[in-house]
């Protein structure tokens, strides 16, 4: 079977975009990734695309064309991005098209997510009591498992000065600003132990990913990258979830263990032959305990690594390159899809000041979100 | 007791001495579910009112729709959540009354209480399980 190529990125800047809708961003982003492959929207075959709060991805063949392409809207929780893509993956592989687009996009109001019960399958007093709160979740999570593995919250506040640092160097990101360590301790409690600093906020942007067959791809680019791996996993018996109004006693591993272990399978490759990585930091102890669940350090080394600066830039293994959620914000239909085109950015050489030093060949992915999903991708040069 | 009612059904005994929250259990499995579930293969079971605080946070923002416990942010108090490990039977995420967040610990003893959460249109108090420090 074919290797699967990315040809061409696209991207509408993170944040908050007055007066341009989401779907507007992601026909935005679509333009730009097909220009970045020198080609045409007719040359696409297929395509997969979706947001969670800004409407169907395949209005956008209104603007982009009337080609007749088989566009399917994907709809998948915070995996939305991640789904997408690894269709477009599974259909090249498949060998049904050659040349196809994943987009993802989205717009959402300011503040936290509204949890609805019923459409979660839970009862209404849990909402109406206050406990169906994803921010809660991602508080207890870390904090059981900062008393389990001595993580202190000094490196709770540098994973977010890192994700800040980041993003100044990155035009495309929403905060931009660095905040110092001090700031983001001192400020103002969310859900403990997590300051308001330390949390991602619901945000906009999209971005879009031309795939082809490999064989195909110097046709349109003297630089393509290589999907070699994505994988998708739902919530394992025993994981701790956002949303449970109860949890097993005997822990097990989460989502995130299983779609690791696939894509590094899939791949043919182990933790140490990548370079770098984009990890799902909805708030900074995600970042942490991810480092840990998809493989690349030990429950509880992460302390180390953090105070020693490993995860930095110029670090051993650079972690959230562009910013990740924490910086970027969490357009839930497009930001898996952002921490591919980051990837791909880094593998190309062309990230200008936050390149990664050293020439980095291979580049690892990982998206979490409710309910209990994670899906993961390895791009290699 | 007549103007006071549970804030749903099958969640705790009630009226009651000492009240206790409604799990089920898989016959099949052994395991258990809270809040219990409705099936061929689950019996209705009584949970342990104690168990010990296995993570806590503290919800310091009024949440959105459908929360009902405060009706704007002035009125708003911040409350801790936590899950407890009722020992084994299974892990129950409960709000956690009659402790300031600067004591919480994890492991620390917590029991059953049921107290009215707010008043229905009605003029109801609606009933609600959280878990308190246990007094001894």
């Amino acid at each position: 079977m074919s290797d699967v190529a990315i040809i061409g990125i696209g991207i509408h800047p993170f944040g908050r975009t007055e007066g341009m809708t989401g779907l507007q961003q992601g026909i935005h982003a679509a333009r730009e990734a097909l220009s970045d492959a020198e080609m045409e929207w007719s040359d696409i075959q297929f395509a997969f695309g979706g947001s969670a709060a800004a409407g169907s991805a395949d209005a956008m063949v209104n603007d982009l064309g009337l080609t007749g392409i088989p566009f399917m809207n994907v709809s998948n929780g915070c995996a939305t991005g991640g789904s997408s893509l690894l269709s477009a993956y599974t259909t090249i592989k498949s060998g049904q098209f050659d040349i196809g687009m994943a987009v993802g996009f989205d717009k959402h109001p300011r503040g936290a997510f509204n949890a609805d019960p019923e459409a979660s399958g839970l009862p209404r007093w849990y909402g109406e009591t206050g406990l169906m709160l994803t921010t809660q979740f991602f508080g207890m999570k870390i904090q059981r498992y900062m008393n389990d593995y001595g993580i202190t919250s000094d490196s709770l506040a540098l994973v977010a000065e890192k994700a800040f640092n980041n993003a100044s160097l990155n035009p495309n990101a929403w905060r931009r600003d660095p905040v110092s360590k001090d700031t983001i301790l001192n400020a103002m409690m969310v859900s403990d132990p997590l300051t308001k600093y330390m949390f991602c906020s619901p945000a906009e942007g999209a971005v879009a990913l031309i795939l082809c067959k490999a064989e195909l791809a110097h046709k349109y680019t003297s630089k393509p990258l290589f999907l070699k791996g994505a994988a998708f996993r739902s919530r394992p018996l025993g994981s701790f979830e956002v949303f449970s109004p109860s949890l097993e006693i005997e822990r097990g591993p989460s989502p995130t263990v299983g779609a690791s272990e696939a894509t590094f399978e899939m791949a043919g490759m182990t933790r140490e032959d990548i370079d770098l990585a984009q990890l799902q930091d909805t708030e900074s102890g995600a970042e942490i305990m991810h480092m840990a669940e998809n493989g690349f350090c030990k429950d509880g080394e992460q302390e180390k690594l953090l105070q020693d600066g490993d995860t930095k830039l110029n670090g051993s293994f650079p972690v959230n390159t562009d910013g990740g959620c924490i910086a970027n914000g969490e357009p839930v239909g497009a930001s898996g899809l952002r921490q591919v085109y980051e990837n791909c950015v880094q593998l190309r050489g062309a990230a200008g000041k936050r390149q990664v030093e050293g020439n980095p060949k291979t580049a690892y992915t990982h998206v979490y979100g409710a309910p209990g999903i994670s899906a993961c991708t390895i791009v290699t040069t | 007791m007549s103007n006071q009612k549970p804030i749903a059904d099958n969640l705790f005994t009630w009226p009651s001495d000492q009240p206790k929250l409604l799990g089920s259990k898989d016959t099949e499995t052994g395991r258990y579910f809270f809040p219990a579930k409705k099936s061929n293969t689950h019996e209705l079971v009584e949970l342990s009112t104690k168990g010990k605080l296995w993570t806590w946070t503290v919800q310091r923002f009024m949440p959105k729709t459908p929360y009902i416990g405060a009706d704007n942010p002035e009125d708003f108090k911040p409350y801790a959540v936590g899950y407890i490990e009722l020992p084994g039977e299974i892990m129950v995420e409960s709000r956690l009354e009659g402790v300031n967040p600067e004591d919480l610990e994890i492991g620390m003893e917590m029991e059953l209480s049921i107290d009215p959460f707010v008043k229905n249109e009605d003029g109801e108090e609606l009933m609600m399980f959280s878990f308190r420090p246990c007094k001894n």
